[in-house]
């Protein structure tokens, strides 16, 4: 318990993926520069999503222009509830989500009441390129907020409890729940601080979970033990990741995806460049998972459902845990 | 894997090609792969200016002797656009002369040479005092007396041409002495004067202009000199202090009763002078003198010293980026900004490292405070980062102001700092600060530093700026460890540390 280090003979034991290797081998090799455009912005992504009939958050309205914000409030008048992106924003910055009104103030999913003043510099931000890569000019979306499914409740603070699945050439490889902790600000970052919790991919519960890249146990916040979370209907979720493929073509992405009430799940956003971390959450490494498929005498026009099948086989938990509840 | 290793043949060929031809370019100009003994190459450039008068015009400059006592010229070039240009002997002076039909409005004309430090020279020339020597001149009869006076008090304390010369400067630079006062009266230049005195005790003398060397001057003029002859030899007298022999940094420009500068179709005709100076290995510069191999022509010291000193740096900034290169991906240091620290480095060498560094982080802190204030105030994007670097400017004048009042002259070099650069910077830690908290800026702060100084210090090495410079093409061995660390795909060290969490599991 405690290494500071850990040797690299251990971590290829492991099958541990290394940044440097994430690179080279897997993004360099499988996802096209010209198909980054399509996840960076989530507004092509959300357009895509639509047009594969791929479930996503409604797209409410764009806002493309300065001059528009003058006159904003018209456009969100007939709306209760609501979230703001920034189309290229990364890694969470910038979103701003409304649950309600007071009066003629916003309610932030904080709790924090914000005017309409405030809404306005915030789109001006995004629109000048605030929270987008390298500051380029952005567009902001405004979508419907996700009612958020309660089979969660206890296991996030205050903010967005979400599945990130790695897939690889349209096969999900490995999959982790984030949950928001005080420690994150209500986001579902893990290196703000989220919990990370790796779900198995046969049945999508709990492997293990690590917060700041040591493991734990229980909910830092809300100390639920986090090894009885389990997801329901996780054939569908894996489903969802394994579209994401066929929509964009990139052979390397993380799927992020969240659990409506009533829709179910959710694509959220995409990722090209998906994190290291999953790997210390699943407690194994991504690499031989990768290699395995990479190896595949694979058909391409496998259909989604034989994939999402063949690695619930494939990579199907030998956890007695597991085991006994089947 | 072919391709895996296709690739790598590549790079081992590149490293090798690198070396072999810094192998043969050793072998072909003898430039040694340590840095050796340095000697001194200074790039002298004189510049006439004047007024032509819409005529045919000619300009005629004194030049230095090939050989002088301390300094041998080895290259000299002229640029005057639309001028004819010679150089010729005229009476064992070679003097430059430009010629045009017809020009008008103002003129410039250059000559530069490059000179090489042969060492002080104490024997002199030793050719005996010829006609030209004895010079003409007319005094009133009180100064004649006034003269005669001076000489003979100068006279009594003397034993020899020096020691009467001595004497003499002694005489006229003590105050209070009508006589010399008289004397003085007469001319406004002392080397005349002593010229003058010198002819009346039938010594001969000769005047000489010289130019006072020091790196990175410009705008210097020609110092009146005089020399005397012993008996045996030529020696060289300062006339406002009366030191004798040729100071080491002194180069004779002129010598001889002919003026300096002739121009013949038109006026307002001065000269001046700017100079730079280099150090480049002994035995090197031996060769390159003389040697037309196409390691010579190709080298970069064929480049005028400007642009040399220019490379100088550039053919550095390549070792720069490796070690970024190393630091981010086998190491896994976290930097703001990919290339940043390349740049700090850069200006750590001409700031020195300690007060660079208490310089960037002032700066760097300074700015952040007052971007904290610059996001309350609802800026765009491009407007904030134009305030920050206006800022940035006015904290550095401040800084340099305040440094200089403080006697730290250290304080100047802040300005060598990359302001744009700087601005990018503030704005960047500051979103992270907002973002990732005060941690996370110290991180990415201090690994940007760490880099820098990791940089700066492989960038002063001696070595490293000798090969870099002198050998080129040793930058392709840095381009192919660049390439295969591009291709690196092991773990880097902070993921043994990011993962440790592994083994508890």
């Amino acid at each position: 318990m405690g290494n500071a280090w850990v040797s690299p003979k251990r971590l290829k034991e492991f099958g541990m993926l290394g940044m440097n290797c994430r690179n080279v081998d897997f993004i360099n090799r499988y996802n096209a520069r010209k198909l980054f455009p399509l996840v960076d912005n989530k507004l092509k992504t959300k357009l895509l999503a639509q047009e594969y009939d791929v479930p996503t958050p409604a797209l409410k309205f764009v806002v493309r222009e300065q001059h528009e914000i003058s006159h904003i409030e018209r456009e969100l008048a007939d709306l209760e509830t609501f979230a703001l992106k920034p189309a290229k924003g990364s890694g969470g910055k910038g979103i701003l989500v409304i649950t309600g009104r007071k009066g003629d103030q916003f309610v932030r999913s904080s709790g924090a009441l914000m005017d309409i003043a405030d809404i306005r510099r915030h789109m001006s931000n995004i629109l000048a390129g605030l929270y987008s890569l390298g500051g380029s000019a952005d567009v902001a979306i405004i979508e419907d907020l996700i009612a958020f499914d309660d089979c969660f409740a206890g296991y996030s603070y205050e903010g967005v409890p979400d599945i990130r699945i790695i897939v690889f050439r349209g096969y999900p490889v490995m999959a982790m729940l984030r949950l928001a902790t005080a420690a994150s600000d209500g986001k579902a970052n893990l290196h703000q601080g989220a919990v990370g919790v790796g779900l198995a991919l046969d049945s999508g519960r709990c492997l293990n979970a690590a917060q700041f890249g040591r493991p734990i146990k229980l909910h830092p916040d809300t100390g639920r033990p986090l090894r009885d979370i389990k997801i329901e209907g996780w054939r569908d979720i894996l489903l969802l990741a394994s579209q994401c493929f066929d929509m964009t073509g990139l052979g390397y992405i993380g799927t992020d995806i969240v659990l409506d009430k009533k829709l179910g799940p959710q694509l959220l956003e995409l990722n090209a460049r998906p994190g290291l971390a999953i790997q210390i959450t699943n407690g194994r490494g991504l690499l031989p998972r990768l290699r395995h498929i990479e190896n595949m005498t694979v058909n391409r026009r496998f259909r989604t459902e034989h994939r999402v099948d063949y690695v619930m086989r494939q990579f199907a938990e030998l956890d007695p845990a597991a085991q006994s509840a089947e | 894997m072919n391709q895996k290793r296709t690739f790598f043949t590549i790079l081992i060929l590149m490293a090798l090609s690198g070396i072999l031809i810094a192998v043969l370019r050793h072998m072909a100009t003898g430039t040694p792969f340590l840095p050796g003994q340095e000697q001194s190459v200074w790039l002298v450039e004189a510049r006439v200016d004047f007024e032509a008068d819409g005529g045919p015009v000619t300009a005629n400059l004194s030049l230095p002797d090939a050989q002088m006592p301390g300094f041998e010229v080895f290259e000299e070039q002229a640029a005057s656009p639309g001028y004819g240009f010679a150089i010729m002997t005229d009476g064992g002076n070679r003097r430059a002369e430009w010629t045009k039909r017809e020009a008008e409005g103002p003129q410039s004309l250059y000559y530069s040479a490059q000179l090489v430090e042969t060492g002080p020279d104490s024997t002199g020339s030793a050719d005996a005092p010829g006609e030209g020597e004895q010079h003409l001149d007319y005094w009133e009869a009180a100064q004649e007396l006034a003269a005669k006076e001076v000489l003979d008090r100068a006279r009594e304390k003397s034993s020899s041409p020096e020691s009467l010369t001595r004497e003499l400067v002694k005489l006229l630079n003590s105050p209070g002495s009508q006589n010399t006062a008289l004397l003085s009266s007469s001319t406004s230049n002392q080397a005349e004067l002593l010229m003058r005195l010198l002819d009346r005790a039938e010594i001969a003398t000769r005047f000489v202009m010289g130019l006072y060397l020091e790196d990175a001057r410009r705008r210097q003029t020609l110092t009146p000199m005089v020399e005397i002859y012993t008996g045996e030899k030529w020696l060289l007298v300062n006339p406002e202090t009366g030191e004798f022999g040729v100071p080491p940094n002194l180069l004779l420009w002129h010598r001889g009763g002919v003026s300096v500068l002739d121009v013949t179709g038109g006026n307002k005709s001065r000269v001046h002078f700017s100079m730079i100076r280099q150090t480049v290995p002994a035995l090197q510069l031996a060769q390159v003198k003389n040697s037309e191999s196409v390691f010579s022509r190709l080298g970069v010291q064929r480049l005028p010293i400007e642009e040399q000193s220019m490379f100088k740096l550039l053919l550095l900034l390549p070792l720069g980026a490796a070690v970024v290169v190393f630091m981010r991906v086998i190491i896994g240091l976290k930097t703001s900004g990919t290339f940043m620290p390349v740049l700090i480095a850069l200006a750590f060498l001409q700031t020195s490292l300690v007060a660079g560094l208490i310089s960037f982080v002032l700066v760097v802190a300074a700015g952040l405070a007052l971007r904290s204030y610059l996001s309350r105030l609802n800026l765009l994007l491009v407007s904030r980062i134009a305030t920050l670097i206006v800022l940035v400017i006015f904290m550095i004048s401040a800084f340099s102001i305040i440094g200089y009042q403080l006697g730290f002259s250290t304080g100047m070099t802040i300005t060598f700092f990359p302001m744009i650069i700087i601005a990018w910077t503030i704005e960047r830690m500051s979103i992270l600060w907002e973002e990732d908290g005060p941690s996370e800026v110290v991180r990415q702060g201090g690994g940007s530093l760490l880099v820098a100084v990791f940089a700066y210090l492989l960038m002063m090495t001696p070595i490293f700026v000798h090969l870099t410079f002198n050998f080129p093409e040793l930058n392709l061995v840095l381009l192919a460890s660049i390439l295969a660390m591009g291709q690196y795909t092991g773990y880097k060290l902070s993921e043994l540390r990011r993962f440790r969490a592994m083994d508890d599991l």
